[in-house]
């Protein structure tokens, strides 16, 4: 169900903890499973949960509780751009409206042909960057003025 | 980045996190010395005690406190677990500690389990800084390479390994028993306390929580003295701290600084209020932290106490600094959401309450806003405050408190003239992208 090289990682991820306690890799887990489906479907949870020993249950309820974790289909390219506060005052509005403009889509939405789907961020922990977005989750984007903004657009494209 | 202080001073960004460089740096020198001198782990406590260190995620707790409480003498595991879950809008202090200085981290953790008798750690790491996550733990993998974690470490009878564990977006971990249910693989809500982590943590054993930015403050606080920690701040706010200075100044970033640094000089180090506008408000604490307005904050200077006295709390040292150009209500209205999108929904006062919150201000915002609305938030926050196992709602009650009450003009505005002061243009334009 996932591949071997998932399954090391995730193997790694259990070696962390007390034997005992393999359900603290859940999370990462979880991670590792998104990054290679692109999303988790209820498929792909349970055999995480199996894989770890947990009931399924238990691993849905990590999987639907923190935010970056895909319950349903996304785009091949996910960009959150952060709209808080110290964002806001910087110009994460305006770099949410422009990506909005040059894709078509409002916040939630995918583009017709599946490549991009824009999610409204909370706090990334990077305000001093601001406009700061994410790529896939795990790629921030700093100081994301409109013209990087067109650049980064047009390397994910290809 | 700018440092006067211990933590980021001598760094080259990217270039200079390796091991090699932080032993240059005189890096490990103080486990080096701990293991050599044998020193005992009550002298290590009172040296932290002395040094007059306070936790720099947001309580300001005294960390030397904080570690005695440990049952050091308890049989079993017990556990070290660093916060380094850094989400409250406005502070980004760990991100550049973990990327940029990451063993300064990993010797403090090593010392605090040496100290309190706690043979392993876990640093939880905020998940929106994924890359930051990879470089901690290959600097945890040239720490074991070097005998300075796993078993008996430098070649001492003392064994202590630490592992990162990776967050996946949720504001509430950052509070600490959150934080220890989600290493255990749970949603991260709140534990009821008592019984508190130093009893009662991670798996049900002790364990001791502190900030990224406390831990990275260890190794120099053992190198050179709790005395000599304690002379670089004030009295009872001992040492340099990290400010995250964002919003409307001319260069946001990091300074590291003495406490008790005015207000107006770390302004000044900023760059100052963008464009020479005008200061209007200062939140000095991350956005939990009740607002002030410019004249009462150019009058503090930063550090636990003068904060305090003038109405707010130092909390994580993120500074948020509006100007002229800022309407308060639409200000309000995105920490609202936050606090709303972001409650574990465990508690029916946070749960509902922060909703509460959110569509009241947002009406308000969008000229819907009833001549009661402002008697009802505070309504509303009165009945969240201290009925909720953690601090999240009063986190998510104070900024509304305060807002209201020191810039209660600009509510009425809005709410008799479905308008606000600021014009929307003047608003644009005052939070555009800015770039140094």
């Amino acid at each position: 169900m996932l591949s071997p090289e998932s399954l090391k990682k995730i193997d790694r991820e259990i070696a962390k903890y007390p034997p005992d306690q393999k359900q603290s890799a859940s999370m990462g887990a979880l991670r590792i499973a998104q990054e290679e489906k692109g999303w988790l479907a209820s498929e792909t949870i349970e055999f995480v949960a199996e894989y770890l020993g947990m009931p399924a249950i238990a691993v849905y309820e990590v999987a639907s509780f923190y935010n970056m974790y895909d319950l349903a289909p996304v785009g091949a390219k996910k960009i959150s751009v952060c709209t808080n506060l110290p964002c806001a005052l910087s110009g994460g509005v305006h770099a949410a409206d422009y990506i909005k403009k040059k894709l078509g889509i409002d916040f939630n939405e995918t583009t017709a042909d599946g490549q991009f789907t824009l999610k409204e961020g909370e706090c990334m922990g990077a305000c001093g960057d601001a406009p700061v977005l994410l790529v896939n989750n795990h790629r921030m984007c700093s100081w994301m003025t409109e013209e990087k903004i067109d650049q980064l657009l047009a390397d994910l494209k290809k | 980045m700018t440092s006067q202080g211990i933590i980021l001073s001598g760094l080259d960004g990217d270039r200079t996190w390796r091991l090699a460089d932080y032993v240059k740096r005189g890096g490990y020198d103080a486990l080096r010395k701990i293991i050599a001198e044998k020193i005992p782990a009550d002298q290590i406590i009172s040296e932290v005690k002395k040094s007059a260190l306070r936790g720099r995620g947001g309580a300001g707790f005294p960390t030397g406190l904080k570690w005695s409480f440990m049952p050091r003498a308890f049989p079993g595991a017990k556990y070290i677990a660093c916060n380094s879950d850094e989400g409250e809008p406005g502070t980004f202090k760990d991100r550049d500690i973990l990327r940029y200085n990451p063993h300064s981290v990993i010797e403090g953790m090593v010392i605090a389990g040496y100290a309190m008798g706690c043979e392993r750690g876990y640093n939880y790491i905020h998940g929106e800084i994924f890359e930051t996550y990879e470089r901690f733990e290959e600097a945890l993998q040239e720490a074991r390479e070097a005998g300075l974690l796993g078993n008996n470490i430098l070649g001492s009878d003392f064994s202590f390994d630490l592992f990162a564990h990776h967050g996946y977006g949720a504001y509430i971990c950052g509070e600490e028993t959150a934080l220890l249910e989600s290493i255990e693989g749970k949603k991260g809500q709140p534990r009821f306390k008592p019984p508190f982590p130093a009893s009662f943590g991670l798996y049900g054993k002790p364990t001791t929580i502190n900030n990224t930015e406390t831990f990275a403050s260890i190794p120099y606080i053992i190198r050179e003295g709790g005395d000599a920690f304690l002379a670089l701040g004030k009295p009872n706010n001992g040492g340099t701290k990290l400010f995250s200075v964002s919003g409307h100044v001319n260069k946001p970033g990091n300074y590291e600084i003495p406490l008790g640094t005015p207000f107006s000089t770390l302004l000044e180090m900023a760059g100052g209020v963008r464009g020479g506008r005008k200061l209007k408000a200062v939140i000095p604490g991350g956005s939990s932290a009740p607002v002030l307005p410019a004249s009462v904050m150019m009058d503090c200077t930063m550090d636990y106490d003068s904060i305090s006295k003038g109405g707010s709390m130092l909390g994580s040292g993120a500074v948020i600094v509006m100007d002229e150009t800022t309407c308060m209500v639409k200000a309000l209205e995105r920490l609202s959401y936050f606090y709303f999108e972001e409650s574990c929904g465990q508690c029916t006062p946070c749960r509902e309450g922060t909703g509460w919150l959110y569509r009241v201000v947002h009406r308000i915002e969008n000229g819907l806003g009833r001549p009661d609305d402002l008697d009802l938030l505070n309504s509303v926050t009165a009945n969240i405050m201290g009925r909720t196992i953690c601090a999240l709602g009063d986190a998510a009650s104070m900024p509304v408190q305060s807002f209201v009450k020191h810039f209660g003009d600009e509510f009425a505005f809005h709410i008799e003239h479905k308008k606000c002061l600021v014009p929307k243009d003047v608003q644009h334009e005052g939070s555009k992208i800015y770039v140094a």
